[in-house]
């Protein structure tokens, strides 16, 4: 594939270091995002998947590691101009469409918050005809502009909750749970309108959920978090069809199949961690089973794994 | 189960029907809390007080011939009359005149007051809950060290070394008056900068000004002016209980306090004397308070409709 655009490199992020109630939530977290691709991160709640999103932004500092943004470390820099080129490169689509947006500001200061802060509208009549542009891109009227966020419904809100992240013109986007608040059938518009997005302005996506299907449609890639560490990562198809990482297994087994009979068949695996039996002195890590198809593993089970595949 | 044949369905779809439209007209927040606080009866009664009084108070002095400070040793303790409306105290002095020379200076000690709690309390509050860490707890620490201090030998102690005048009275009331806004900031503050909005606005860029003065303040803004409608009647009668205590302002400046400090010895002969100041200080803190309630139905959400 295409150029690396971010490496993340043993990212960790501990809560309350230094006290008994100490949390690991990202634990020694490392993979590439390649340019124009989108990577799925799942995992149950709780995991990680979120923290890890919210590290890379810079929203946490990080309590070690790396995040390396088209060769430049995002979390060494600390001069203002630079962090604000980088914040203009990098942007989020939050999880609650309720709460990302200000109740008491209109909708038009809402997408222009980065325009304002970044200096890209010379004139007002200029900032007012980038918000629309936005607004059109999302499939929203000009006469939203004027409106607060409590008048729109749900989808509404999280399309303009991706205006606002367009705005500063990003490469890069991190979209935190973009889905998981709304219903079903909004769930398509906003994740198509992402893909469209996508193709025409050749942005590359991060996209955090716990919804295996519709991280099964967007994504190129997918990693699966367990527990604050990646447990594996490979192309979405090769996942779904060849899952190694008995935690994805159990994942996989979840799903619901909207197939009644088949669905009578289907059995949940459920994932012990105790199975892997690691002894203290055996090196688990990120191993490549498989070009791109990387299982978190001891030597052991790597040989395992690499005999599984073969057959 | 009945088949029906497929020719007997039509795609009507959906050309020519905006889903987007929103009918509804725009609303802002404080529009729908203006309408909503225009509701309350009590409240709005509590307003066409405050605004009776401020107009007396603007007016007021200017109405009758004399002059607050002026004394009159040939009509000393006369009762209300056509001449005197509200009678005149024991130097002569008209008290309708100086009930209201009173309540200019009343109610510019609340408003001051809370005002100065606003600036202080705010910024206090708000930097303090945004930083949070050892910057909060140093803060807040300090706040309750003030707080520990007792009122009144804080009060004395400045009317000793700084005599005694309007400006020590406002610093006396200031000095920990700013801390429960500060508190009531804080926890807002606390509460709201690990919102999705505040993020976003991080993401973006956004310095801690913008932070503050977009997202922070303008959604405490209800509960900052519920404090502030509340701190108002508490300043007032502050006053007057120093005065009251002869802490207060010196004579010839009237207060409402301060009358009613010389009216009281006069309670049985002259009660107008006591009457006229005790009944608007009773007023005016009367007024604040509805209001400040009204204040706070209308802000709540819940009553959203």
């Amino acid at each position: 594939m295409a150029e690396k655009l971010l490496e993340i490199k043993n990212l960790k992020q501990h809560f309350n270091v230094g006290k008994p109630n100490l949390v690991k939530a990202v634990d020694g977290v490392t993979f590439d995002i390649y340019k124009g691709e989108t990577l799925g991160l799942v995992g149950e709640s709780g995991c990680g998947k979120s923290t890890t999103g919210r590290t890379i932004i810079r929203l946490y500092d990080a309590t070690d590691g790396q995040v390396l943004f088209n060769g430049e470390d995002v979390h060494g820099k600390k001069n203002v101009s630079e962090l604000k080129k980088f914040n203009r490169k990098m942007q989020m689509i939050f999880q609650d469409p309720y709460a990302s947006l200000n109740p008491r500001m209109t909708v038009a200061d809402i997408i222009a918050e980065g325009i304002d802060i970044h200096g890209l509208a010379k004139t007002k009549q200029e900032r007012m005809e980038q918000v629309y542009d936005l607004l059109k891109t999302v499939g929203l009227n000009k006469e939203h502009a004027n409106r607060y966020p409590h008048e729109f419904s749900g989808g509404q809100r999280q399309r303009i909750g991706i205006a606002r992240a367009l705005a500063v013109q990003p490469e890069f986007i991190i979209a935190d749970e973009p889905i998981s608040a709304l219903d079903v059938s909004i769930q398509a518009q906003v994740v198509n309108l992402l893909k469209k997005l996508q193709n025409e302005k050749g942005l590359t996506y991060l996209f955090i959920a716990h919804d295996l299907s519709m991280v099964k449609y967007i994504s190129d890639r997918i990693g699966v978090m367990y527990f604050g560490k990646l447990v594996e990562l490979a192309p979405a198809d090769t996942l779904y069809k060849n899952p190694l990482h008995p935690y994805t297994q159990s994942l996989l087994s979840a799903i619901p199949l909207p197939d009644p009979e088949s669905e009578r068949t289907r059995k949940r695996v459920s994932y012990d961690p105790s199975v892997h039996n690691y002894e203290d002195n055996e090196k688990v890590e990120m191993r490549e089973v498989a070009p791109g198809h990387f299982v978190y593993c001891s030597e052991k089970e790597f040989k395992q794994y690499k005999n599984a595949y073969i057959k | 189960m009945q088949q029906i044949s497929k020719d007997k369905f039509q795609i009507v779809g959906n050309e020519g029907i905006n889903s987007e439209k929103i009918e509804k007209p725009s609303l802002s927040f404080w529009k729908d809390v203006s309408i909503r606080f225009r509701k309350n009866k009590l409240a709005m009664f509590g307003i066409v007080l405050l605004v009776l009084l401020v107009f007396f108070a603007i007016f007021g002095p200017y109405m009758t011939e004399y002059d607050y400070a002026k004394n009159d040793l040939m009509n000393t303790n006369k009762a209300p009359s056509s001449e005197h409306w509200f009678g005149t105290d024991d130097l002569g002095r008209d008290v309708f005149t100086r009930t209201w020379e009173g309540a200019r200076i009343s109610l510019a000690i609340g408003v001051l007051a809370a005002l100065i709690d606003f600036t202080i309390g705010v910024l206090w509050g708000g930097i303090s809950g945004f930083k949070g860490g050892r910057v909060d707890e140093f803060m807040m620490r300090t706040a309750d060290i003030l707080y520990g201090v007792p009122y009144l030998l804080l009060v004395i102690l400045l009317m000793v070394v700084l005599g005694q005048s309007l400006g020590t009275m406002i610093l006396a009331m200031t000095i920990t008056g700013w801390i429960n806004m500060s508190r009531i900031v804080r926890g807002q503050v606390l509460s709201l900068k690990n919102q999705e909005y505040v993020l976003a606005s991080r993401t973006l860029g956004a310095g801690l000004t913008r932070i503050m003065g977009k997202h922070l303040i303008p959604n405490t803004m209800g509960p900052i002016l519920v404090t502030m409608t509340l701190t108002v009647p508490a300043a007032i009668f502050t006053e007057a209980f120093l005065s009251f205590l002869g802490l207060g302002l010196t004579p010839p400046l009237a207060s409402w306090g301060t009358m009613a400090s010389d009216g009281l010895p006069a309670l049985k002969y002259y009660p107008w004397r006591l009457f006229f100041p005790a009944t608007f200080i009773a007023l005016t803190i009367f007024a604040f308070n509805v209001i400040g309630d009204g204040l706070r139905d209308a802000l709540d959400p819940r009553l959203r409709k």
